[in-house]
């Protein structure tokens, strides 16, 4: 349907697992120099879904690099909008904006806010920071898709907590309700709330099988697995008449010990010193 | 009598000043001339807005359930995809429910998704303080990015449709079920951010919006008998809001009074207010409203007569405003 063009990244690319969690290390550490440049940032849930962003940007999205409004590339919403640091690095990657942008995240009036705004960033697809909106928006843009005829695929990014949402669970019955196969929903599962343990602030479980009781393809896996996610996405694509689920089991503050021991208190945060130098330390050895 | 009725006519035949329009028949033909408009609603499509619309058009309308938000949000999602969306919302639950997805998802990416926010002010009066819509332009306008209309009859809310694609933005229209003074004999010229100026005067203005203009109207020419020359602005547009017909109308008239089917607090009344005050607008200024309290429970029309919303209260209050001059 499309011209070739050198660009071009096609869905589900040839790469290897191996590739994919090297490149995920290498995003961990983009987070935190990223976040260097800030007062603050969101350390442990963005590192909780380093594998998920990086198998959907480098494997997953069908995109053209330096082309970020394409208008038949696959749509990205990131439901958990407090992550978008962790799109930042990706982004400048795939040339949607110059990397120098990377050095002005949390300045001010910068581009790179600490929520995505897609009048400010190009290649979001839509705005976020309200949790609980984005998988609504997520599936009128996979109907308006099937109207136009696309065949253009919708990604939505949930956090757990997000799944608190009453607005998730009526996008969850519209979506099946409306046969929404192109819309996919990956709930990064890293079982951690401001307050405490989501199951302890409020039980979200049995997740997998809630979603799929809401009429969902509801897929269970390791979301540190590169692997397991390429395996899931495939799974996804073949989903016929139903939106997808993909729960993904992550670790809050995966790659960093103390993070990953109080994730809640490094869900916002100032890294500096030794604490950063330990963090890129321990990032660099998880080989 | 039979006791059946259709349920979206909430009330038709029990009351005088019941909307019967002709907007209906205007959004099915609006939808009829550009396939690019589609419908979300939750539960409500099969009334009378849109009803006729849906009808013809079933496979345009994406009926969200009874979930106001999520019907918000995913008409944001098809909007990027350059559809003309309009969202039929109950007045009462459209902007006080929806208010941040209104704001987040169609405000701040500027999409041109059309609210149209039926049943507003006291017309679900019988149904409970529940179905009261009378905080919206409160709500409304404090939405930097939205544009915020609101016709006063049912050719006025003719004319907004097309009127409305002079925005490039989200646009929110609060329309009027009541009939009680129609202003306009047909669809009125529309221009986004003016009032219409629909009777000259130099005694006093009232500036009304929806139901508050065909209040004015009446009560202007009430009043004309008396030989009092009532200046009347039909505020259709509240946001953006015609300043200069406000200190226009300061200067000219040196009395004003505001009219709406909306509390008092944070309404009509409160926009010109300030305008007033910013501009050092020494003049006789009223504000004509419901008051800042729970409001009791009736049919509209019962309550108009119970709160005053009446051409003869309205008359009364711009008279002792006239009156007061030194």
């Amino acid at each position: 349907m499309n011209a070739k063009v050198s660009n071009q990244l096609e869905r589900l690319r040839e790469v290897d697992a191996m590739e994919l969690a090297e490149r995920s290390r290498q995003l961990r550490l983009d987070i935190l120099d990223v976040i260097s440049h800030a007062p603050m940032g969101h350390y442990s849930s963005s590192l909780s879904c380093a594998e998920i962003l990086v198998t959907l940007y480098h494997h997953v999205l069908r995109l053209r690099r330096g082309e970020p409004g394409w208008p038949d590339r696959d749509r990205f919403l990131l439901g958990k909008g407090h992550v978008a640091v962790a799109l930042w690095p990706l982004f400048a990657e795939l040339e949607f904006f110059p990397g120098s942008w990377l050095q002005t995240f949390g300045k001010l009036d910068s581009k790179l806010t600490d929520h995505p705004d897609m009048h400010r960033v190009p290649g979001i697809d839509f705005s976020s920071g309200s949790l609980g909106h984005n998988l609504s928006v997520g599936l009128g843009m996979a109907i308006a898709a099937r109207r136009r005829q696309k065949d253009h695929r919708v990604y939505v990014l949930l956090g757990d907590g997000e799944i608190h949402e009453g607005q998730v669970w009526e996008a969850a019955m519209a979506a099946s309700h409306y046969r929404a196969g192109n819309l996919v929903a990956i709930v990064d599962a890293n079982g951690s709330c401001a307050d405490g343990p989501t199951e302890s602030v409020m039980s979200i479980e049995p997740l997998t099988e809630r979603f799929a009781s809401f009429g969902w393809l509801s897929i269970e896996v390791d979301g540190h697995d590169p692997q397991a996610l390429m395996d899931a996405f495939a799974q996804a694509m073949m989903s016929g008449d139903k939106p997808v689920c993909i729960v993904a089991r992550t670790l809050k503050g995966k790659g960093i010990s103390f993070m990953e021991a109080s994730p809640r208190e490094w869900h916002l945060g100032a890294l500096s010193g030794e604490d950063l130098e330990q963090a890129r330390r321990e990032i660099r050895g998880a080989k | 009598m039979g006791g059946m009725s259709d349920p979206f006519s909430f009330n038709a035949g029990a009351v005088e000043s019941s909307y019967v329009g002709n907007l209906g028949e205007a959004f099915r033909r609006f939808g009829e001339q550009d396939e690019e408009v589609l419908l979300v609603s939750p539960d409500l499509g099969a009334g009378p807005v849109t009803g006729a619309f849906v009808q013809q058009f079933p496979d345009r309308f994406i009926d969200a359930g009874i979930a106001e938000c999520n019907a918000m949000s995913m008409a944001a999602g098809l909007a990027t995809y350059g559809y003309k969306v309009f969202v039929l919302q109950m007045g009462a639950f459209g902007a006080l429910k929806c208010a941040e997805q209104i704001r987040t998802d169609l405000a701040f990416t500027q999409l041109p998704v059309r609210i149209l926010s039926a049943w507003s002010g006291l017309a679900m009066g019988f149904f409970g303080t529940s179905h009261h819509a009378l905080e919206d332009i409160a709500i409304t306008r404090a939405i930097p990015g939205l544009t915020v209309l609101a016709p006063a009859d049912d050719n006025a809310a003719t004319a907004m449709l097309a009127a409305s694609e002079q925005v490039n933005g989200p646009v929110f229209i609060r329309l009027t079920d009541a009939n009680v003074n129609p202003v306009y004999d047909e669809p009125p010229a529309i221009v986004i951010g003016r009032f219409g100026r629909v009777r000259e005067g130099s005694d006093g203005t009232i500036i009304g919006t929806g139901l508050g203009a065909q209040l004015a109207v009446g009560a202007a020419d009430l009043l004309a008998k008396e030989g009092l020359s009532i200046r009347v602005l039909d505020a259709y547009s509240l946001k953006p809001l015609d300043e200069a017909a406000i200190v226009e109308a300061g200067r000219d008239t040196g009395a004003i009074l505001t009219v709406e089917e909306h509390l008092v607090a944070g309404g009509l009344g409160s926009a010109v207010g300030e305008v007033l005050a910013r501009n050092a607008l020494a003049v006789r200024f009223a504000i004509h409203g419901l008051p800042d309290e729970t409001l009791t429970v009736g049919m509209p029309d019962e309550l108009y007569r119970h709160y005053g919303l009446t051409i003869e209260e309205t008359a009364r209050r711009m008279r002792t405003l006239v009156a007061a001059r030194g």
